[in-house]
């Protein structure tokens, strides 16, 4: 089969040519960089009405915070959204793929997506790449069946639960599930108990942090309350400040181009004759 | 050795009022061993469109390349230029379809979208996004940056001030890292003009 | 597996170190000296104590500020402690800073091959009254400067310390002092700046951050909130 002359943009599915190249880079002692983690507390409830996702909004790359004001909780459909730990480029790439086949899928079908139908396309997608695409989800949403609430592991396995936490922070979060949790709960209560569980996760484990996410699933439609709580504002801002006087800076040469006028005004009638 | 470190670099995008500027530093190493001191790291994608590439320099001109084709076929095809958020889309795919053999770079994007509001944007290796609306960075000397714009940057700067403010957090930052220096490039976009100026550096 | 060998393979990967995070921060100006860090302690991802002094008085006017392992931290203030009460009772006088510089050189380095992980910064007034500061590493290696930081923060704290108080270079003639041009209310403020800037993007620095001044007065302790996440 003849080959493509020119490097057409590809259909879609992984690209490994680099793969070989990059194991001999390793062998030579070259170490692979690190990506960026969601470290992450990210929880979910189900109260009287539906589902409660929450998430903090911290992205770190080893000990050091990359995105002090990152969106953990992803869209999915309508009426389903996605709450993800783990590889940030993992979770952002699974839940849009997912997304959009639901998408589609509503739109062959004319009816509304199924949290199961989600959940199915997600662990089916993780289980096929073995754990290699590390996403760690929380799922929630309300659909004809009522609302769900389900965990996904990088591996594909998943739970049903009626309350859920994920990431470096899902121990501190569970403390507070599990002592406050109870069934029944009213909107008020969820996201007190969702925003108390995702705190306990901000200020308990350091790969969490800054602000609060929570997203309310009825199934009269969503909510979506970003950065609900803020409780780590910068605590000291110098009084003398920095300010650079024009000219500080030695420059060797500069280059101004001016953008192009893009309207042309012509004036005068030009159709005369 | 950490892959970044084998040639070395520092980047940095920061937004102004109605403007953003990007910087790079010049150095191009093997290891410790400095091959060229004028390097380009940013290039241009179209008028209001800047890419920064961090990160082994092989990966970062096959991927620049790559990234002008397909934005070429865009311009073709659509008659129109890219917005910097479809750009920073486009880099994304493209990055994460090498998800288990990445191209061992980290982009910094940053240009002028609609109503002249700046965008400005950076990823790992493997395409994860983050936008931000203060400034970003990227590079060996990354670690430095980020202290360095934490404390100097103040929103809503003018052209002049934004520029003086990313030189001297360029400057001190690459002043730290010994895998990047040798002055800097920096490129101030406004509405009106796109100013470059070479910055004059420590030159070891 | 043979009992021989599991017990082998534990060892390796048994280690005697931990980090325990945190950042210090030491700025000489011409009469005063001022010694900062935070007081948060931690390992991994969790906080073991949010309210940790990582200073340590050695002398009446020589203050130390360690990160690194907090056991060996602890143990090194113990042993110049020791040290500092038998040079008191053999010169009936206290240690002076750039003295006592000298003394925790030599006590990291004798430990040369099985170092204390700790990395310090000493800071206090010298003989003359003026400000001094010594920066560490974790065998020894020391050097007077006028301002330094060490710890999980430094990378992120030292370029903005280069930008605002870049001393002379070594190389100029006359040789100048490493001390910075700031007054002191200006050093407290601009250490308190830095100190918000790291807590921002180091997981590993936040919760207080605790300030030590030394001047011909004596000593000052102040404290500033810092981010708890």
């Amino acid at each position: 089969m003849a080959k493509a002359a020119v490097d057409v943009p590809p259909k879609g599915g992984f690209s490994f040519d680099l793969c070989r190249r990059n194991e001999m880079l390793v062998k030579k002692g070259a170490e692979l960089p690190k990506f960026r983690k969601t470290g992450t507390t990210i929880v979910g409830l189900v109260f009287k009405d539906g589902v409660i996702l929450g998430a903090d909004t911290r992205a770190t790359e080893g000990p050091i915070v990359c995105d002090k004001n990152c969106e953990k909780i992803h869209y999915m459909a309508p009426n389903i959204y996605c709450c993800g730990a783990g590889t940030a480029a993992d979770t952002e790439a699974v839940t849009d793929m997912v997304s959009s086949q639901l998408a589609l899928h509503r739109y062959a079908t004319g009816r509304e997506s199924r949290v199961i139908t989600a959940l199915t396309l997600l662990k089916s997608h993780l289980f096929s790449y073995q754990g290699h695409v590390s996403a760690a989800l929380v799922l929630g949403g309300v659909d004809v069946t009522g609302p769900h609430l389900h965990t996904i592991y990088p591996h594909g396995s998943t739970d049903t639960l009626p309350f859920a936490t994920m990431g470096s922070g899902s121990l501190a979060a569970m403390a507070m599930f599990e002592s406050r949790y109870k069934e029944g709960m009213t909107r008020e209560e969820g996201i007190k108990l969702v925003c108390d569980a995702i705190c306990s996760g901000i200020f308990n484990d350091l790969g969490s942090g800054s602000n609060v996410d929570v997203c309310v699933i009825t199934k009269d439609g969503k909510d979506y309350l970003r950065n609900h709580q803020l409780p780590n504002p910068r605590t000291y801002v110098s009084t003398r400040g920095y300010s650079f006087t024009k000219g500080q800076t030695e420059v060797l040469s500069t280059k101004i181009t001016p953008m192009k006028e893009k309207v042309e005004i012509i004036e005068g009638d030009a159709m005369e004759e | 050795m950490q892959i970044f470190e084998y040639n070395g670099s520092a980047l940095v995008a920061m937004v102004g009022k109605n403007c953003f500027a990007i910087a790079s530093d010049r150095r191009l190493g093997v290891q410790l061993q400095t091959i060229a001191t004028d390097f380009q790291k940013i290039y241009k994608i179209h008028g209001r469109l800047f890419i920064g590439l961090a990160g082994l320099a092989t990966d970062a001109q096959t991927l620049y390349q790559r990234l002008i084709f397909r934005h070429k076929l865009y311009q073709l095809r659509e008659e129109r230029d890219m917005k910097p958020e479809t750009f920073a889309s486009l880099v994304s795919a493209i990055l994460y379809e090498k998800r288990f053999g990445p191209y061992f770079c980290q982009p910094v994007i940053a240009g002028l979208g609609k109503d002249d509001k700046p965008f400005i944007c950076t990823m790992d290796s493997i395409g994860a996004k983050e936008l931000a609306e203060d400034f970003v960075v990227g590079g060996t000397a990354s670690e430095s940056l980020y202290g360095a714009c934490e404390s100097m940057y103040k929103p809503d700067m003018k052209p002049e001030e934004l520029f003086e403010t990313i030189s001297q957090a360029l400057l001190s930052s690459v002043d730290r890292d010994c895998l990047s220096g040798w002055g800097g490039h920096v490129i101030v976009v406004t509405p009106d003009d796109i100013t470059e100026r070479t910055l004059k550096g420590r030159m070891d | 597996m043979a009992p021989v060998e599991a017990a082998t393979k534990q060892h390796a990967n048994w280690s005697p170190y931990d980090n325990n995070g945190g950042t210090v921060v030491a700025i000489a100006g011409g009469n005063y000296c001022v010694v900062a860090a935070d007081t948060r302690m931690s390992t991994g991802y969790s906080i073991l104590t949010r309210d940790y002094s990582k200073i340590c008085q050695l002398a009446d006017k020589s203050i130390m500020a360690s990160s690194g392992f907090q056991a060996d931290v602890k143990a090194l203030q113990k042993h110049l402690a020791a040290k500092h009460l038998i040079y008191q009772h053999q010169h009936n006088k206290q240690m002076s800073c750039p003295a006592m510089a000298q003394l925790l050189s030599n006590t990291l380095y004798y430990k040369r091959f099985f170092p204390y992980y700790a990395f310090n910064v000493l800071g206090g007034l010298d003989s003359e009254g003026k400000g001094c500061v010594f920066t560490y590493d974790a065998v020894g290696s020391y050097e007077r400067v006028g301002y330094s930081a060490q710890g999980s923060g430094a990378t992120l704290i030292t370029p903005v310390l280069d930008n605002q108080l870049k001393t002379p270079s070594p190389l100029l003639l006359p040789a100048k002092d490493a001390i910075t041009p700031l007054s002191e209310t200006e050093a407290v403020d601009m250490v308190k700046d830095v100190f918000a800037s790291a807590a921002e993007r180091d997981i590993y620095t936040g919760d207080r951050v605790e300030i030590v001044v030394v001047n011909s007065e004596g000593i000052r302790r102040e404290y500033v909130e810092l981010r708890k996440d």
